[in-house]
Parts: C-alpha cells; structure tokens; sequence
C-alpha cells in the first residue's frame, strides 16, 4: 500500500504543477494515471502541438512543457502509478481516503486532488450492438501478448500506427491477419504502411478495405465477422480474433459514481478552494466545473495552487501556514 | 456583427434547428454548436484530434476538401460516410449561408 499527503488522481500539466505547489507546503504527492506517461492530453493527443497562452513562453510544445514541468517538481520526488485507473473510492475509520486502481493497487491519502481532465483514456470501441458480449472472448481492444494469436485468424481493424504496426508482427505468429479499414490509403508512418503493402503483397496479410466490420457472431466465442465494403453485398468472415484499434477517447469512468457532484460530466467545486461537496477531495483542471469555468492549462495551475493551501488546512487544522515566496526562500526539496 | 448567416443543424433527436451564425468571429462549426449548447463535445478544442465534433453535411455547399489530418481523424471515428467531416474543420463564411448540417451518432460504448 502507498501511502502520502495528497493523492493526485491525473498526471496531466494540472497535476504535475500541483505537485511543486504542494512541495512547497512540505506535502508529498502521489499521481496515478491511466496512461502509461505523464502529459495527459498533452503527450497523448497534441504533443508536436505549439501552446501559446503559458505566460513567459510565446510558444511551448505541449510535450516540452511536460518534460519542463516534470523537471520542476523533480524536487519533490513525486510517486507515480501510471497505467493504471483509479477504480474504487473508500473511506476508512480515520477518514483517510484509500482508492484502489483496476490493477489491484492501493493507495492512501487524507486529500485526494481530482485532476482528470476529460476522464481517463480508453480504446474506442466500434458501435456494434454484440460487442461486449464477445469481450475476452475473441475480441480484444489492447494487445498484451501477442502469443496469444499464436496460430489462429485475426482481424486487425483500424487505419492508424497501431494498427499497421501490430498487423506487420502479428503476420509472423498468427496463422492469418487481415486489416480492415474504411479507406484505401493509411495514416500511419510511412515505412509502416509501405511494410504492411509489401506483407499484402506477398500474401502475409489479407487487406480489406473501404470496409468496415459491422457485426460479431459466434457460439460463446467469436466465429464469424460481418463485412460492409465498398460495391459489395455485406459477407460473414470467419476469425478467431477480432482487434479493433481505433485510438483511445477520454470517459469519466469510475470517478462518476464516487458519489461526487456531476454537471454535464464535469465535478462541481467551490471556487474559494475548488473542494467538492467530499470533504477532503478536490478538484482541478478541466474536469471540475464552476460559473465561468474556462478550460485552461493557466486555470488548472491556479486552482492546483489555491487547492493545496486549503488541503495543508485540512490535514493540520491546527498548524499555522505562513506563505513564502520561491523568489525568496528558494525551492527545496525534500 | 455585419454579416450573419443562417445554418440548419439536425441534432441527433432528428430535431432542425436554425441558427443564426456571425461571419465575423472566425468560427467554425464545432464552436457555433457548442455556442448554442448543441450536444457537440469539441475534446480536443479544434485541432482536427478528436473526432468528437463529428457531423454529416446535408447540403451541397462548397467546401474546402477535407485536409489528410481530417481524414486522419474521421479514420477513427465510427458512422462514417461520404459526406462526414469534423465541424471544427469547416470554417464560417459568407458562402456557407444556408448550410444544412446533421450531428453524427455518438457510439454509446464511448459515451
């Protein structure tokens, strides 16, 4: 079990600069986060992308100023549970907070900062009615190993990196992959799209496109794909796994039944201290909402920093907080 | 505000209604329906990253072709068709008076 002062839940820009707030009240952070690397949006949606309203940079790369940030609270040694949600919320008998993450783990605050976001990231799924049913059962939104396809027919769906690159390794285990996509040209690197034509063109891979997979059927496990393509009466293809990789969407997710306030998918805060209405958890960034809420990397720090003053009060109601500034007591860390 | 122009937005209840849309404030029309509480999300804020302002032209106005990051984009949304685009890609203009456009569903896996 984890233990520390303020459990971030989001890695994103907020989350971090909140973590240098924090430190400078002496009070550790932990961060945990569905992706796998700290950034957010910013490394997961936009990071070649130039920002432009980060006062003191005219331009920053949104994946530069997450290496910038990351180097800013370096000082105060944040933990960090990356690639895993946070799932479950208790309460225990001293009122500390303990969240356990889909992976098992658990971790324990007094204060819980809410930064989000837009929810956390996860695979698209495709609209087909049946398709929860055949989860685990033939058709898998993530590929851990790709033994698994070891011998057996995959159909790779989806017109981007992931799907070109897991088609090209997936031709030397699986008995057949066929790709699927909604055009004829793809979107992925060059190279990558010029291997998975060589690979079609030697009959390693079986493209299909123009196309989409628009139903799932089977007997307990998944059989048989049925295919809408271009000039064509829709055809049944017999598969035995079914992947779709159709980039990851921001959910709310298990944070909406916490038992929060929710407005319109957003957690409703005070803007004295951006608390919720649990005593205790917070919330900052674009995911708490309030009149006249804008959402702004330059918004989420402000709140971040007036959050920690109110959480320093909430975890010693009885110590006196004298506030310094960094330009004279410097930044130490811990 | 000089010009306004009139644009028809099916909403996904098959529900028309008329908007009335400056020229003058480089829109475009993810914003103009969010800016009249259309359910449109705009994730990622306009830059063609999301798909989540994904909708159906109805009319048959002239429109700029949508950019390799737009298709890039629509490869990843689902209810695609021949005539999707993402609204943040299309900019208001004098010219698109008259527009008729209709929100594509949103899966409700991803909701």
């Amino acid at each position: 079990m984890i233990s520390t002062d303020i459990l971030i839940i989001g890695a994103g820009p907020v989350g971090l600069f909140t973590v240098f707030e924090a430190g400078l009240l002496k009070l550790k952070c932990h961060l945990v986060d569905s992706l796998g690397q700290p950034g957010g949006q910013l490394t997961e949606i936009y990071p070649k992308k130039p920002i432009y309203d980060i006062p003191g940079y005219p331009s920053v790369l949104a994946g530069d100023l997450t290496d910038r940030l990351m180097e800013q609270i370096a000082p105060f040694k944040p933990g960090f549970t990356l690639g895993e949600r946070a799932e479950k919320l208790e309460q225990l008998e001293d009122k500390t907070f303990k969240v356990t993450t889909n992976k098992g783990t658990e971790l324990c605050a007094p204060v819980i900062a809410i930064a989000g976001g837009l929810g956390s990231f996860e695979p698209r799924k495709p609209p087909i009615d049946n398709i929860d049913a055949f989860e685990d059962k033939g058709v898998d939104y993530i590929i851990k190993d790709p033994e698994k396809y070891r011998n057996k027919r995959v159909l790779v769906a989806g017109g981007g990196d992931s799907a070109l690159d897991w088609s090209i390794i997936l031709a030397d285990i699986a008995e057949q992959v066929t790709l699927i996509h909604r055009r004829t040209s793809f979107r992925g690197a060059l190279d990558s799209v010029e291997k998975v034509m060589e690979l079609a063109h030697n009959g390693k891979i079986n493209l299909i496109t123009e196309a989409q997979a628009i139903g799932l059927k089977g007997n307990g496990v998944l059989q048989e794909i049925l295919i809408e393509q271009d000039g064509k009466e829709n055809y049944y293809f017999p598969v035995d796994h079914f992947i779709p990789l159709f980039g990851l969407a921001p959910k709310l997710g298990p944070i909406g039944d916490w038992g929060l306030e929710i407005d319109n998918n957003a957690i409703k805060v005070d803007t004295f201290d951006y608390s919720t209405n649990i005593p205790g958890i917070y919330a900052i960034g674009d995911i708490n909402t309030y009149p006249g809420k804008l959402k702004l990397i330059l918004c989420g720090f402000h709140e971040g920093t007036l959050m920690v003053q109110s959480a320093f009060k909430y975890i010693y109601p009885d110590q006196k907080l004298s506030f310094k500034y960094t330009t004279v007591a410097g930044v130490n860390g811990f | 505000m000089d010009q306004v122009i009139q644009i028809k937005v099916t909403d996904r209840d098959k529900k028309v209604q008329t908007l009335d849309v400056p020229t003058d404030m480089g829109l475009n029309m993810m914003e103009v329906c969010k800016s009249y509480e259309l359910p449109v999300e705009g994730t990622c804020g306009g830059m063609a990253l999301c798909a989540s302002c994904h909708m159906y032209v109805l009319s048959d106005h002239d429109l700029p072709e949508a950019s390799e990051d737009e298709e890039n984009m629509l490869d990843q949304a689902f209810f695609v068709k021949s005539n999707s685009r993402l609204g943040c890609q299309i900019k208001i203009r004098e010219n698109l008076d008259g527009l008729e456009v209709e929100l594509a569903p949103v899966s409700p896996e991803n909701s």
